[in-house]
């Protein structure tokens, strides 16, 4: 269709490739018209039918969809759409939305490996009860020509099933042998492999016994934990996206005086970007045009802002406060700061690449053992009565007894029960080792700017003013959206205090608010401004013309939860620790508030890694609880991490969980989870053993039948899934 | 016996048009959105024809 309205384009032999060029370009635009929103206040079904009537009211709207489970919805429209309209109108119509960047979330779009694991797991399960029926009819009593056409059915069954869901093991077994070591799915293999090379004999020979319907159980339950286990591990990934993709990496280039939105991987090195009140700064630069101030406390811990004028140099990740800003990019993309410092986090050693996990010390010891064991049996019998097949019968009964089917369910089982219920008070487990890590922590280092501290002032001083001081300085800081200022209306408000009136109230960009009262110049803002001092702490200064200025002083608010948090886990008998960039007075104000008895101030992202690490080196388990860049250093190298949600992203990717609400007292409880997850990890090891226990001498000696195999590999596995099911 | 050679064919087939249709809601992607589907079932929107 295209190509017949550019008829001009094929008159060059070259063009025969158009046609597929412009396809690509329309499938491309076709993506871009693709727009995520995250509602996360939808609940019922009212909410789902509201939300996609208004979305198709929308012009140029092709197509809306919600997905309730997700919370999400995906919306296909012209490529003139853009979901920033969208969002006002769904809160136009009282539902909170959010952007989410497509980019960032197609990874999650289509999940192939887990449907695959779904099919292999439908399959092997459909196969194993149709054999455990024709099975069943054997082991109650069928004979001779019944019996053998029983088992060759069976074999029909099983042998494209082994082939298709057993593929997952096989790979695993495969890329463990090539490198010559041995982990849980070389025995599995064998198990496999064995059982029905035996069984296969044993129907040729018209035998009586045929493991098939044990091969196939084998494969049904460890395919069942490799799914949970799976699962688990996608639902974690897919809200790490999601926080990922709710910041949407969009940036305002100014060309000859026009502004352009665009992608911020289009920046380039010199061009001029526009930074509002409120938004981060995208590039490295210099700052060009306008004043405000930064905060810089993601990347440095620092609460003090920074003022700025033209001629500062920016980083990637700071936060202009104030006024609008033109900054010249001197550096984008991987070359910013912000990038480099979050390498420094792959170079970092990584806590959770020195941990073995369980089940891998478990596999460890296993692996070896079952050859040994079941190669031994082999031997003995084979000496014994200088028979092949009775040797190797029973060679393959050990495998299939000892074979992990209540181990490869032991720690998923677990894993996924514990995440679910730590999912549902907040926190995303992102690493599968996290939960064991994190029952061994004895010591918890905190950050405290956005960590502890929610990264709002509030005011500590306000008793100290006259009334009337109050109302006039509430007008001021009600012109201006600066953080102090809100952070001074909310107290005045609280206070019951109404604001002055004053005329002529007006922002001046990095400096603070005046306005005139009866004719009289009245200022609120910077020390320099006011012509006072300076203070160390966070202050406003308000001068009503004729005396010198008076300070409000700020301090960070305190996190919901931090301190109940904090409390819990001293009780707890944990050490804890603060560790901080902001300066010696901030951080000894918070630790005495909190009863935190050892703090560091001033400390740099890598005196913070290095203290983690000298930690680590005194034998201490530590738990990271940070969110800044200067932290991710840390993060990493820490036994465990715990981010908050509205940490960098940087952050969050170095941190194995990350709270999901702005609330810290889920980690107390965290621990505690983590520790009972661990206990019933240990526990099913233990039935587990236990189980091998009795049956493997009955295997050794001959007298495991397929039934007995049957019946103890579904009641030890049955065992181990009710046990880790205590743990919600 | 006889019976067995209709029984045995008869299970093997209504199982595998169970998998078979496993398999179909799972490629359509009948499992993407759990809870929605719950709650659609409540609402008036598709429920006199089919969602074209």
């Amino acid at each position: 269709m295209t190509a017949a309205m550019r008829p001009g384009t094929s008159a060059c032999p070259a063009c025969v490739a158009a046609p597929a060029a412009e396809s690509l370009a329309e499938q491309e635009a076709h993506e871009e018209a693709r727009l995520a929103l995250s509602l996360p206040t939808i609940h019922c079904a009212a909410c789902i039918s509201a939300v996609e009537r208004e979305l198709h009211r929308q012009p140029g709207v092709k197509s809306a969809r919600v997905n309730l489970t997700l919370k999400r919805a995906t919306v296909e429209a012209e490529a003139d759409v853009t979901a920033q309209d969208l969002v006002k109108v769904l809160e136009g119509i009282g539902y909170e939305a959010h952007e989410l960047d497509a980019g960032t979330l197609s990874a999650t779009a289509s999940d192939k490996a887990g449907r695959d694991l779904l099919m292999r797991l439908a399959v092997a399960g459909f196969a194993s009860m149709n054999v455990m029926l024709l099975s069943v009819s054997v082991w109650s009593g069928a004979e001779a020509a019944t019996r053998d056409m029983f088992h060759w059915i069976s074999a029909a069954i099983a042998l494209p099933t082994i082939v298709f869901s057993g593929k997952p093991f096989y790979v695993n077994a495969w890329s463990a042998l090539k490198n010559k070591r041995l982990n849980m799915d070389v025995p599995i293999v064998l198990a496999i492999v064995l059982a029905v090379v035996t069984s296969l004999w044993e129907t040729m020979l018209s035998g009586e016994h045929a493991y098939f319907d044990a091969a196939l159980t084998l494969v049904f339950f460890l395919l069942a934990g490799r799914y949970l286990d799976y699962r688990t591990r996608a639902v974690a990934r897919s809200a790490a996206e999601e926080l990922a993709a709710l910041e949407v990496p969009r940036a305002i280039r100014v060309v000859d005086g026009v502004e352009d939105t665009v992608q911020v991987s289009e920046l380039a090195v010199g061009d001029l970007v526009l930074v509002r009140p409120g938004g981060r700064m995208p590039v490295d630069g210099e700052i060009v045009e306008g004043q405000s101030e930064l905060d810089r406390s993601l990347l440095t811990g620092e609460t003090l802002p920074v003022y700025a004028e033209p001629g500062l140099g920016v980083s990637a990740g700071e936060v202009n406060l104030t006024g609008p800003l033109v900054v010249r990019a001197t550096a984008v993309g991987e070359e910013t700061s912000l990038h480099r410092m979050a390498d420094l986090v792959a170079i970092a050693e990584s806590g959770r690449s020195r941990y073995t996990s369980l089940a891998d010390s478990a596999a460890k010891l296993y692996a070896p053992g079952v050859h040994i064991l079941s190669a031994l049996a082999f031997v003995g019998w084979f000496l014994y009565t200088f028979d092949m097949r009775t040797a190797l019968n029973i060679a393959a009964a050990v495998l299939i007894i000892t074979c992990p089917c209540a181990l490869g369910l032991a720690v998923p089982a677990v894993t996924t029960a514990a995440s679910g219920r730590l999912f549902k008070q907040g926190m995303l487990i992102k690493h599968s080792t996290a939960l064991e890590r994190l029952a061994q922590v004895d010591t918890v280092v905190f950050d405290k700017t956005g960590t502890l501290t929610a990264g709002t002032p509030e005011v500590t001083n306000l008793g100290e003013f006259p009334r009337r001081e109050i109302e006039v300085a509430m007008a001021l800081a009600m012109g201006s959206s600066h953080p102090l200022s809100l952070a001074l209306v909310d107290a005045a408000r609280e206070a019951g205090i109404k604001p002055a009136q004053l005329s002529d109230i007006e922002e001046v960009p990095g400096f603070g608010t005046q306005g005139k009262l009866h004719g009289k110049l009245v200022r609120l803002g910077r020390a320099a401004w006011v012509g006072a001092q300076p203070l160390a702490q966070t202050s406003a200064f308000l001068s009503m013309g004729e005396d010198t200025a008076r300070a409000f002083t700020f301090s960070d608010a305190l996190r919901d939860g931090a301190e109940e948090s904090v409390r819990a886990l001293l009780e707890d008998g944990k050490d804890v620790m603060l560790i901080s960039g902001d300066s010696t007075g901030a951080v000894e104000a918070l630790a005495n508030r909190l009863g935190i008895q050892k703090w560091v101030a001033e400390a740099l992202p890598e005196d913070k890694a290095a203290k983690v690490q000298a930690l680590s080196e005194q034998g201490k388990h530590v738990l990271m609880v940070g969110d800044g860049l200067n932290d991710t250093a840390a993060l990493a190298a820490a036994h465990v991490s715990i981010s908050p949600a509205s940490a960098l992203d940087a952050a969050r990717v170095a941190s194995d969980i990350v709270l999901l609400g702005s609330d810290l007292s889920p980690i107390a409880d965290a621990l505690n989870t983590a520790r009972k997850a661990t206990k019933r990890i240990r526990e099913n090891f233990q039935i587990a053993t236990v189980y091998n226990v009795i049956a493997v001498p009955l295997a050794i000696a001959g007298l495991a039948t397929p039934l007995i195999a049957a019946l103890a590999m579904s009641s030890s596995s049955i065992t181990v899934s009710l046990n880790a099911l205590r743990l919600r | 016996m006889s019976v067995l050679s209709y029984l045995i064919p008869i299970s093997l087939i209504l199982g595998g048009v169970g998998l078979l249709a496993f398999l179909y809601t799972v490629r359509s992607d009948q499992y993407e959105d759990p809870e929605g589907d719950a709650q659609r079932i409540l609402s008036g929107e598709w429920d006199d024809r089919p969602k074209p």
